[in-house]
């Protein structure tokens, strides 16, 4: 064979098989269970339970160290009153730590207001925590990635790398995240890791007497929680954001935000 | 572990200059305080004086020629003053440096080391060029002193030093520096735009917060970033010649010896030139920064999206005075005519620059401050009260105390710069 022969050739057989070898991937294993893990945690609320006794603040603040008298939480439960002259109240005196105690809304400065019985419209309880966003704005703007989310659809922080920017929380719409009074780093609800890696449920989970707050697998399509997701009229809080939250609410007044 | 922390007296990072008013998510307050307000208002000063200099640099207006060097080495006073507003803010500053080390370019903030130590050694390189010629002078001045005494060692190493081992002053070669320095300063321009409308992105990006987020914030903050560098570097710039006069009418320090620095007349006329040109370019930032900013507010009134009311609620009647009187008005509009009446004068000018500057800085006030006023549930509000009387570490560094520390900082460091850097020379060992 001439070499100038030779050469058509080869630049034949290589422009051919270019095309089809294209539609040929290798496959990284680790990218494929990275993709299709076998497990994504999400949080269903159904707010039509909840009654505001805030044990799940309590039992968050015992299991994750946020001191009790520090004015920040984890989670926490909001009251909203509708009353029939069409005005809305909304409070969270200290997160729900003790639970609403008192009929009389919170205004802050140290003012509250007292609404007439006869006159509330409709009330109820909504308990909000970090939703654990699939495209989470909080891990995106972190300058040093100490915020992160885990395969199995957690956001952590990393206490020891944080340098306390507060970019992260300016990030987050749903004012999910702030500075731990003790170590000064960006904090917030973990979903009670440590726990659900040893196959228990998040303390709020746990401790929350009416089944207002369930954990489950998304990816697992038999899980309870799963189910009702899938099946009922589930909302979220803010999706205008772009943000996908994982914590679904039944029950969701458009008025939440 | 529980007990132990209990025994803290527990404040949370924000609380000390945070009131609620009512329904605030219990984890909102204002995390972003004075220092995050200093933070756009020293990078602006940086990036403004930077862009006066270049004007006489890159374009060549000669009539700028003193004020342009005066503004590059005050520019580069300015630059780690930068810095420190951050490292005042973090409540972690040992880790500052994670930053570069471990940068998560997801974010708008992990740029900053980049983009900071580009421009710092722009501005570096640049004024190396420019006082090559006289650093080797210097140096060659003092290595041919007879009987040196310890100071003059010292200086004569530090000149030595200074001058990196390049010691040829020959035309050609200075030609050369003055080819090389036009091109850094051009390519500081873009640089300085970019630092400082970074600046202005890491605040327009937070999608989070309806009063930040516009495409507009760096645009906006690169124009008022010019501004009130132009005016700083014309403040100081006047103050300075003051000075000067006072001395050269008392005949003190270098005016008693050496018979060839300017007298008073000539300084008040060089001044009078350079002043006059350099508020005609703070007029046109001017108007670019205020009909961008006016334009985002009319925008945003006419629009009316979802958050609309809030944002009317605080800009109209909460931050009235602080936006349309002190901002807008007296930071705004009468500098402004002051300076655009016919028979402007020098002093005239001096006062609308203070205004000018004050005005920036409540434009970042209100940008910083006024966005974290109101809750995320729309339906409470922040109050932010800078701390006067320091009660702990945290309060003086995110305080009034802290705010002027860094305040004072760059002119601090600009005596000291210009010990080694004189920004004013007669004498033709610059260009």
């Amino acid at each position: 064979m001439e070499r100038r022969e030779f050469l058509k050739k080869c630049i034949m057989v290589v422009a051919g098989a270019s095309v089809p070898l294209s539609a040929l991937r290798l496959i990284d294993p680790e990218k494929v269970l990275a993709a299709n893990p076998d497990i994504q945690w999400a949080f269903l609320v159904d707010t039509n339970k909840c009654v505001g006794c805030g044990f799940c603040v309590k039992a968050c603040k015992t299991e994750n160290d946020i001191p009790f008298d520090a004015h920040v939480s984890r989670t926490w439960v909001e009251r909203y009153v509708y009353t029939k002259d069409d005005k809305r109240y909304v409070d969270s005196p200290d997160a729900a730590l003790y639970g609403f105690t008192e009929s009389r809304i919170d205004l802050g400065r140290g003012e509250f207001k007292e609404i007439d019985p006869d006159n509330v419209g409709k009330a109820f309880f909504v308990p909000k925590l970090c939703n654990h966003c699939s495209s989470p704005a909080c891990t995106q703007v972190c300058p040093v990635g100490a915020t992160y989310k885990t395969d199995d659809g957690v956001v952590l922080v990393d206490r020891k790398w944080c340098i306390g920017c507060g970019y992260c929380i300016m990030a987050c719409p749903y004012a999910a995240r702030f500075f731990h009074p003790v170590y000064h780093v960006a904090d917030k609800c973990t979903f009670c890791y440590h726990r659900l890696s040893k196959g228990l449920d998040s303390a709020c989970v746990n401790a929350c007497p009416f089944g207002a707050r369930k954990m489950g697998n998304i990816h697992d399509k038999n899980d309870p929680i799963t189910k009702i997701i899938m099946n009922e009229r589930v909302g979220v809080l803010k999706d205008e954001f772009g943000t996908k939250p994982q914590a679904f609410y039944i029950g969701l007044a458009q008025e939440v935000r | 572990m529980v007990g132990q922390i209990a025994q803290h007296a527990m404040e949370v990072h924000g609380e000390a200059w945070t009131i609620k008013e009512l329904f605030t998510l219990p984890n909102e307050y204002i995390y972003w305080s004075i220092q995050i307000v200093m933070y756009p208002l020293m990078t602006g000063l940086v990036a403004g004086a930077f862009v006066l200099s270049s004007l006489y640099h890159v374009f060549g207006v000669d009539k700028l020629k003193e004020i342009a060097r005066f503004s590059l080495v005050f520019s580069f006073a300015l630059l780690p003053v930068a810095m420190m507003p951050l490292m005042l803010h973090l409540q972690q500053p040992f880790r500052g440096i994670n930053v570069l080390m471990t940068p998560h370019f997801t974010s708008a903030i992990s740029a900053f080391g980049i983009v900071f130590l580009t421009y710092a050694s722009i501005v570096a390189t640049e004024i190396w060029l420019v006082y090559r010629k006289y650093f080797v002078q210097t140096a060659q001045g003092l290595m041919a002193m007879k009987n040196r005494g310890f100071v003059d060692s010292f200086r004569m190493m530090i000149f030595q030093a200074l001058t990196l081992g390049a010691w040829d002053i020959s035309h050609e070669a200075v030609e050369k520096d003055h080819k090389a320095c036009k091109i850094m300063a051009g390519l500081g321009i873009p640089v300085a735009c970019f630092l400082h409308g970074y600046a202005g992105f890491i605040f327009g990006s937070v999608k989070a917060n309806a009063l930040w987020m516009t495409p507009l914030m760096p645009v906006i903050f690169i124009c008022s970033a010019v501004v009130s560098g132009v005016a700083l570097c014309i403040l100081t710039y006047v103050v300075v010649q003051e000075i000067r006069k006072y001395m050269a009418k008392s005949k003190m320090s270098r005016w008693a010896k050496d018979a060839s620095a300017p007298d008073a007349e000539e300084l008040e006329a060089s001044k009078h030139a350079e002043v006059m040109i350099s508020s005609n370019y703070l007029l046109y930032f001017m108007i670019a920064a205020m009909t961008l900013e006016i334009l985002d507010l009319i925008f945003r009134g006419y629009t009316q999206v979802k958050s609309w009311d809030i944002l009317r609620e605080v800009i109209m009647e909460r931050d009235f005075v602080k936006i349309f009187v002190l901002q807008y008005a007296i930071g705004n509009v009468l500098p402004f005519i002051m300076m655009i009446l016919p028979g402007r004068t020098v002093r005239r000018t001096t006062i609308a620059t203070v205004l000018v500057l004050f005005g920036v800085f409540m434009m970042r006030y209100n940008v910083v401050i006024g966005g974290q006023a109101f809750s995320l549930s729309f339906a409470g509000f922040m109050d932010y009260h800078l701390p006067i009387i320091p009660h702990n570490f945290e309060t003086f560094k995110e305080g009034l105390f802290g705010a002027l520390t860094v305040a004072v900082t760059p002119f601090v460091l600009f005596y000291f710069i210009n010990m080694f850097i004189p920004a004013f020379l007669k004498e033709d060992s610059t260009h």
